[in-house]
């Protein structure tokens, strides 16, 4: 099963790859793992998607706590929660089809924000499946690039991801 | 008053109480060489290679449970230190070591003896420093110190570029080395600790079964007198053996793949199982789908990511493991109830049909050819099990566990997790230091002794009288017996053709060398090695090349299907 972690971590130099070298080392997956400092300038925080059987699951988040830099871990999937993930696409727009990929974005609440005369750049935030869905609309045209950020995710509600926080 | 971060270095050690630094000097650790040589608090013990270094400091830290501490430089300093520190993280030993570090100006430009030493050791550390301003170098020492040495211990490396070791900083030894982001758990959950008293009270066949956490964890005491209370039988890892003494009659032996007869049957048949400081390796646990199929297990653990990785437990109990059996037999007595007494009779009965096998019997009636079995036999008889045994890695390991009996904890020495040749010799060196009037012997075989055997180099020069039991058999012993059962005897690479006569290669590093061949010799030269305090003696034992360690679960097996000695019967 799919799980969203949220990981505050102490902003040094090598966090990121302990993160990084017990997946490979422990041989879990990891969908997608963006991180940034918080407005504590020692922390930084991590949304990780990884996938795998409850015990699985339940070593990852033992094995992250175990990690000396990690300060707190939140699994996010036991939670009512919002997930974003930000989408910059390149799509070839020619002749008809600029009116039609702009009215795809209007539909999709993207916005163009860089216009050659043969190109549209669209940024889109949403969850993974409105992304997805987003560039499968897109495919029949010719799409020149895809950058996707990465899940980042946050707790409805009073429950946060902060060092001292239950 | 400034001092120079070399001077620091020191300085912190001394403040944390630091006897021994084990190292090799090189260009990047220069500056603190220079500051080891102005004083004298702490005792440098110079080895002959960095993975020397750091298994001579493990060694010291095993049989103290104080932190070993290793000075490396650079590079190749560090990369040969490497194969140490993953020995002492797979058994979860305290060492802290600094490895130099090229200026922090030409880190990242492929400098001379540059390594990235954080990313080399950072799968086989707990966690490691680079310390890039003196200003932080005290706090990051005491911080390094504190994490090697609390919770799950483990290995952990502070790498210092040597311009951080010219600067200067004003020294105060920092109070508080606390992370905010480690605090390891103490106490076991009373919840916890009252469910686990309930079912321990409802055993009809409990079992206990403990590991090296307990060593670690300094509780023989509290898990001695546990397992007296319940009355159960009791068996230790290959890591723990020692935490419950092997001479008292609830002692079942090792278990596992070479354990007895009697411990792995009782783990079979046991319906609740103790698991203190024991990870459940494989192998302990052989196939796991036939592991303990009769048993609710309870876990104790220091390390929460312990618990549940192997095996699904039913009560897990995270803390301490003294603190936690010290509160579950206070809970156990609270309770004011007592184990069925006519089924722990029944139990131990079936227990003692179990032990009755013999499972450890081996040809005594050969008086042409030295069994291995025999030498440690004797090599237990006259040190009264009261020495200190280190070994390298193989038959003669298992032979060690299953025939020297450690009634004390800290006394057996070895490398479990990781199964590292070339451990025994330079983690002898620590134990002797750490304590120089004990008898220490360092159980080998020729060809594990030969992975470090430049460290006999080292004995020399600190006078250290250890007693080396090298068991000869010209083979990789255990390769060849896998290679017997598993390969139909084609012994691929596993004999040794060409060796060096170890006599006088001992007596070249200026120790005393004797070569037995004879069963009846075995004794005299034990004793003749043991009782000289004032240099090594180096016993070289030609032994019967085709002896095997049984009993044996072959891999991927269960705990009731062991093989015993090839002339009997599958149990």
């Amino acid at each position: 099963m799919r799980h969203i972690i949220s990981i505050l971590l102490e902003n040094e130099a090598g966090a990121l790859s302990r993160v990084a070298g017990l997946f490979s080392a422990r041989g879990y997956n990891i969908a997608s793992l963006t991180v940034a400092p918080t407005e504590d300038p020692s922390l930084s925080r991590m949304t990780l998607v990884t996938s795998g059987s409850e015990g699985v699951v339940d070593q990852i988040r033992k094995q992250l706590n175990k990690l000396v830099d990690v300060v707190k871990l939140v699994d996010l999937t036991d939670n009512e929660r919002i997930e974003r993930e930000m989408l910059l696409i390149k799509v070839c727009a020619e002749g008809d089809e600029r009116d039609e990929i702009k009215r795809l974005s209007d539909i999709f609440r993207g916005r163009i924000i860089d216009v050659t005369d043969r190109a549209y750049t669209i940024e889109l935030t949403g969850d993974g499946s409105k992304i997805d869905a987003f560039i499968s609309v897109l495919q029949p045209r010719r799409i020149l690039e895809v950058v996707r950020s990465g899940v980042i995710g946050i707790a409805r509600g009073s429950i946060t991801c902060k060092p001292d926080a239950p | 008053m400034e001092l120079t971060g070399a001077e620091i270095f020191v300085r912190c050690l001394r403040d944390e109480g630091v006897e021994y630094l084990f190292g090799y000097p090189g260009g990047a650790v220069l500056h603190i060489y220079d500051a080891l040589y102005k004083q004298e608090e702490v005792k440098h013990i110079l080895v002959r290679h960095e993975q020397g270094a750091a298994h001579a400091a493990d060694g010291y830290a095993r049989s103290t449970g104080k932190p070993g501490v290793v000075l490396v430089t650079s590079g190749p300093g560090a990369t040969n230190a490497v194969t140490g520190i993953a020995t002492a993280y797979m058994d979860s030993i305290p060492l802290v070591v600094f490895t130099g570090q090229v200026m922090t100006n030409l880190i990242g430009d492929d400098a001379f003896q540059e390594v990235d030493a954080i990313g080399i050791t950072r799968p086989c550390v707990k966690h490691n420093f680079m310390v890039k301003d003196v200003r932080d170098l005290a706090l990051i020492m005491r911080k390094a110190f504190h994490v090697a040495t609390t919770g799950r211990p483990g290995p952990v490396v502070v790498d210092i570029p040597k311009d951080i070791t010219a600067h200067k900083a004003p020294y105060v030894f920092p109070k508080d080395p606390t992370l905010r982001s480690y605090k390891p758990v103490r106490e076991g959950e009373p919840a916890a600790i009252r469910k686990a008293a309930d079912l321990l009270a409802q055993a009809k066949r409990p079992m206990v079964y403990a590991g090296g956490g307990v060593v670690l964890g300094n509780a023989a005491t509290e898990l001695t007198e546990l397992v007296r209370w319940l009355g159960a039988p009791c068996t230790n890892t290959l890591m723990g053996l020692g935490a419950f003494p092997a001479t008292d009659p609830q002692f079942v032996g090792m278990l596992g793949m070479h354990g007895t007869y009697e411990a792995n049957m009782g783990m079979h048949e046991c319906d609740v199982l103790l698991a203190v400081g024991a990870r459940f390796d494989d192998r302990v646990t052989g196939d796991l789908d036939k592991f303990c199929p009769n048993a609710r297990i309870i876990h104790v653990d220091v390390d929460p990511a312990s618990i549940q990785k192997n095996v699904l437990v039913e009560i897990a109990i995270v803390g301490e493991a003294g603190l936690v059996m010290r509160a579950l037999l206070a809970a156990l007595k609270g309770a004011g109830v007592r184990l069925d007494e006519a089924a722990l009779k029944a139990w131990w009965r079936k227990i003692d049909e179990w032990r009755s096998r013999h499972c450890l019997e081996y040809d005594r009636t050969n008086i042409e050819v030295i069994k291995p079995q025999f030498v440690l036999e004797t090599l237990y008889r006259l040190t009264g099990g009261d020495a200190f045994i280190t070994s390298d890695v193989g038959q003669h390991q298992m032979w060690a566990a299953q025939f020297y009996k450690f009634d004390k904890p800290r006394r057996w020495i070895n490398s479990g997790g990781l199964g590292t040749m070339g451990f025994g010799l330079p983690a002898a060196i620590g134990v002797q230091l750490a304590h120089p009037d004990a008898t220490v012997a360092c159980v080998t075989g020729e060809a594990s002794i030969q992975m470090c055997i430049q460290e006999l180099s080292t004995c020399k020069q600190y006078d250290l009288p250890l007693t080396i039991v090298n068991l000869n058999n010209r083979y990789m012993g255990m390769v060849r017996q896998w290679q017997e059962f598993f390969y139909q005897s084609r012994y691929s690479h596993s004999y040794l053709e060409a060796l060096p006569d170890f006599v006088k290669l001992a007596e070249s590093y200026g120790h005393a060398g004797l070569r037995i061949d004879k069963p009846h010799d075995v004794e005299a030269a034990l004793k003749e090695a043991l009782g000289r305090r004032d240099r090594l003696v180096f016993l070289d034992f030609i032994t019967d090349q085709t002896e095997n360690v049984y009993p044996m679960i072959a891999a991927g097996a269960g705990h009731h299907e062991m093989h015993l000695a090839t002339d009997r019967e599958l149990a």
